[in-house]
């Protein structure tokens, strides 16, 4: 059975000045029908080009190399433009990280949500306009009606992503792609927003792969999450797996950092070093000068997704994956971590802090 | 604040300026050596000095330059331009037969321009460094670099005496409205609206250029919107904040043009008038001219304010 999203071999390139950098390597993942999918990393893991592939949306310099995306087993990329653009906005849905630049100034919010229903739904005006306001009452937008005139400048930050979300919405799309959706708001604001999302995608029954850097987002929000390094995913695994079992040395390390209620830590572990120069990707494993498991081999061969309990490739059916030799070859030192989770009961924190050092 | 008041404050702010150019135009005027007075007398050796001084006791051409300059403006606020002093007639009327001819030509140099450099600026904005868009580069920047009176001179060489497609000589008697005038104009009009559509151009194309790389765009193609609604709808609208700015700052450009450009054309305009004008040292004329310019250019600026308001919801008068 297919996926409602099925991402194989995806590979985004950027020609910079300075080199070649391959913002996304070989990336496979799919998204079923009605789950919210994470997708988590350091920033430039290259999470926010994977989200715009999905719907082509790569801009010069970028292009994008090779690989599918099948939306209900049609491969998105092979479209035309035209039937690309009847799957954009209507079938697939983006919300943005900032908002207010996701929106022209010089139109007033309403206008351009009722532009994209008038567009995909062929409807009048007046039809699209309540439609509009409808949505804008729906996504907790007071005095909706009055707002439909308002423009992008006069509402505040929280007040725009609830209107890019009700736009998302509008055609009530199958998958809404959101990038970093809360990450300009302040907390408080971020927590509403991300309750709003839940809800509506329930109400919608709409997919939703989440993209973001801040793992108390992906553990509150998601059902299954991919974890992204240097362009590759290290680690897909069903939400509570990744963070209660992570399997790849990367992704224990990123749990680790989380601040926990409760704890009695008085620093918090941190990963050494920085993400690689995207130019210069490190031979093997590109974790593994930062991986304290790091050894020979490491440097050599660059571990691709495999089940950890079978060492088997991965496939895009696969539920949990991790790329890392310990599960093919197996490492001389093995992986030796464990994770602690405080409390017994144990519970893990509903909201952690975020990676992104 | 409501638009009526900052047409208001926008009007009253004018009073200023025109004071400014009035004045430094005629202690400008005064720097020059020779009077109307000594043109006139210096043909005829029988005038004697007596004679000279008191000619110009009856023009108001002796007594310090503020001194004049003070009466001829008690003057203008009455509604006085004064008389032309070689002939007599009175300067209003001399000016106001050429204010219409002026108008039609800077008005079809403009609009030729805006024409030209929007469309052009769009298509070079779009296809970023692709052959067009460095055609147009190519050619915006020899726009900007001929100058207008030999390019004025080019084109009656090539069109008028080689081609023969079009007149030498503009209407003599020709009312300004009727189609034949369109011939006589299209030289005359593209000579004085090149620089302006070249600098246009290029304006057009990077402040569009600029919006295109901005996050709504992307989300306007992401909510699957045509490339055609994005760019003209989207797009455009805000790119044309810098473009209008650059427009009405061009009307100046255009109304200096008109000098050289109606004197190459002999077109019966305010700038050919304007040079004779000068020649003559007839400062009524020349004072009466330069105030015409400016309420002209100040009054495109302010069209220009009214329309930023239009454009971007964001800009507000208060």
């Amino acid at each position: 059975m297919t996926a409602l999203l099925e991402v194989e071999d995806l590979t985004a390139r950027f020609d910079t000045d300075e080199g070649i950098v391959t913002a996304v390597d070989g990336l496979s993942y799919r998204v079923e029908a009605g789950e919210t999918f994470g997708v988590v990393g350091e920033s430039g893991a290259g999470k926010s080009v994977a989200a715009r592939a999905v719907l082509g949306l790569i801009d010069d310099p970028g292009r994008i190399e090779r690989g599918e995306v099948r939306f209900k087993g049609e491969d998105l990329l092979s479209m035309d433009e035209s039937e690309l653009r009847s799957v954009r906005g209507d079938r697939i849905a983006l919300v943005f990280q900032d908002a207010r630049a996701a929106l022209n100034p010089v139109y007033t919010v309403g206008e351009q949500i009722a532009e994209t229903v008038e567009h995909h739904l062929e409807c009048d005006p007046e039809v699209a306009r309540d439609r509009t306001i409808r949505l804008l009452d729906r996504v907790g937008i007071p005095d909706a009606d009055a707002r439909y005139s308002d423009y992008p400048h006069e509402l505040s930050g929280g007040m725009c992503q609830r209107a890019t979300i009700a736009m998302a919405l509008s055609c009530e799309p199958d998958l809404i792609v959101a990038d970093e959706p809360t990450s300009a708001l302040d907390v408080t604001v971020e927590a509403r927003i991300l309750d709003l999302l839940a809800d509506l995608t329930d109400e919608f029954g709409v997919a939703v792969q989440l993209v973001s850097h801040d793992l108390g987002v992906i553990a509150g929000t998601c059902d299954r999450a991919m974890v992204m390094y240097a362009g590759e995913a290290v680690e897909t695994a069903a939400i509570e797996e990744l963070y209660y079992d992570p399997k790849h040395p990367y992704t224990a390390g990123l749990m680790s950092a989380i601040p926990r209620v409760g704890d009695g830590r008085d620093r918090l572990p941190t990963i050494p070093g920085t993400t690689p120069d995207p130019i210069d990707v490190p031979s093997g494993c590109r974790f593994h000068p930062r991986c304290p498991f790091a050894e020979e081999a490491c440097t050599r061969r660059n571990p691709s997704l495999v089940d950890p309990e079978t060492g088997e490739p991965a496939t895009i059916g696969t539920d949990r994956a991790a790329a890392c030799l310990e599960y093919t070859d197996g490492l001389e030192g093995g992986l030796d971590y464990s994770v602690e989770i405080d409390g017994a009961t144990g519970e893990h924190a509903e909201r952690g802090g975020d990676c992104d050092g | 604040m409501s638009l009526r008041r900052f047409v208001l404050r926008r009007g009253l702010a004018v009073v200023p300026v025109l004071f400014g150019v009035s004045a430094v135009t005629f202690g400008l005027f005064h720097l020059t050596p020779g009077d109307p007075v000594s043109q006139v007398v210096a043909l005829n050796p029988d005038v004697s000095a007596a004679e000279e001084a008191r000619l110009r006791e009856r023009w108001g051409l002796s007594g310090p330059v503020w001194r004049q300059y003070l009466e001829w403006l008690s003057n203008v606020l009455v509604g006085d331009f004064g008389r032309e002093i070689r002939t007599g007639r009175a300067v209003s009327a001399v000016v106001w037969r050429r204010v219409p001819e002026t108008l039609v030509l800077g008005l079809f140099g403009w609009v030729f321009a805006v024409a030209i450099a929007i469309p052009t600026g769009i298509y070079a904005a779009v296809n970023k460094g692709e052959i067009g868009d460095l055609a147009s580069r190519v050619l915006a920047l020899s726009g900007v670099s001929i100058p207008n009176f030999w390019l004025g001179l080019l084109l009656i060489l090539v069109f008028s005496l080689r081609l023969g497609l079009f007149p030498v000589l503009p209407p003599s008697r020709l009312p300004l409205y009727h189609p034949e005038t369109l011939r006589y104009l299209l030289l005359p009009g593209v000579t004085i609206g090149t620089a302006a559509a070249a600098t246009l151009t290029r304006v057009m194309r990077t402040s569009m250029a600029e919006e295109l790389n901005e996050e709504y765009v992307t989300a306007a193609r992401a909510r699957g919107l045509p490339e055609r609604t994005v760019v003209f709808k989207h797009v455009l609208r805000n790119s044309l904040v810098s473009v209008v700015t650059l427009a009405a700052a061009l009307t100046a450009g255009i109304v200096a043009g008109s000098v050289v450009v109606e004197s190459v054309f002999n077109w019966p305009g305010l700038g050919s008038e304007f040079v004779q004008a000068i020649d003559r040292r007839e400062i009524n004329v020349v004072m009466a001219i330069t105030l015409v310019t400016a309420v002209c250019v100040v009054l495109a600026n302010f069209l220009a304010d009214v329309l930023y308001a239009v454009l971007d919801p964001r800009i507000r008068y208060d």
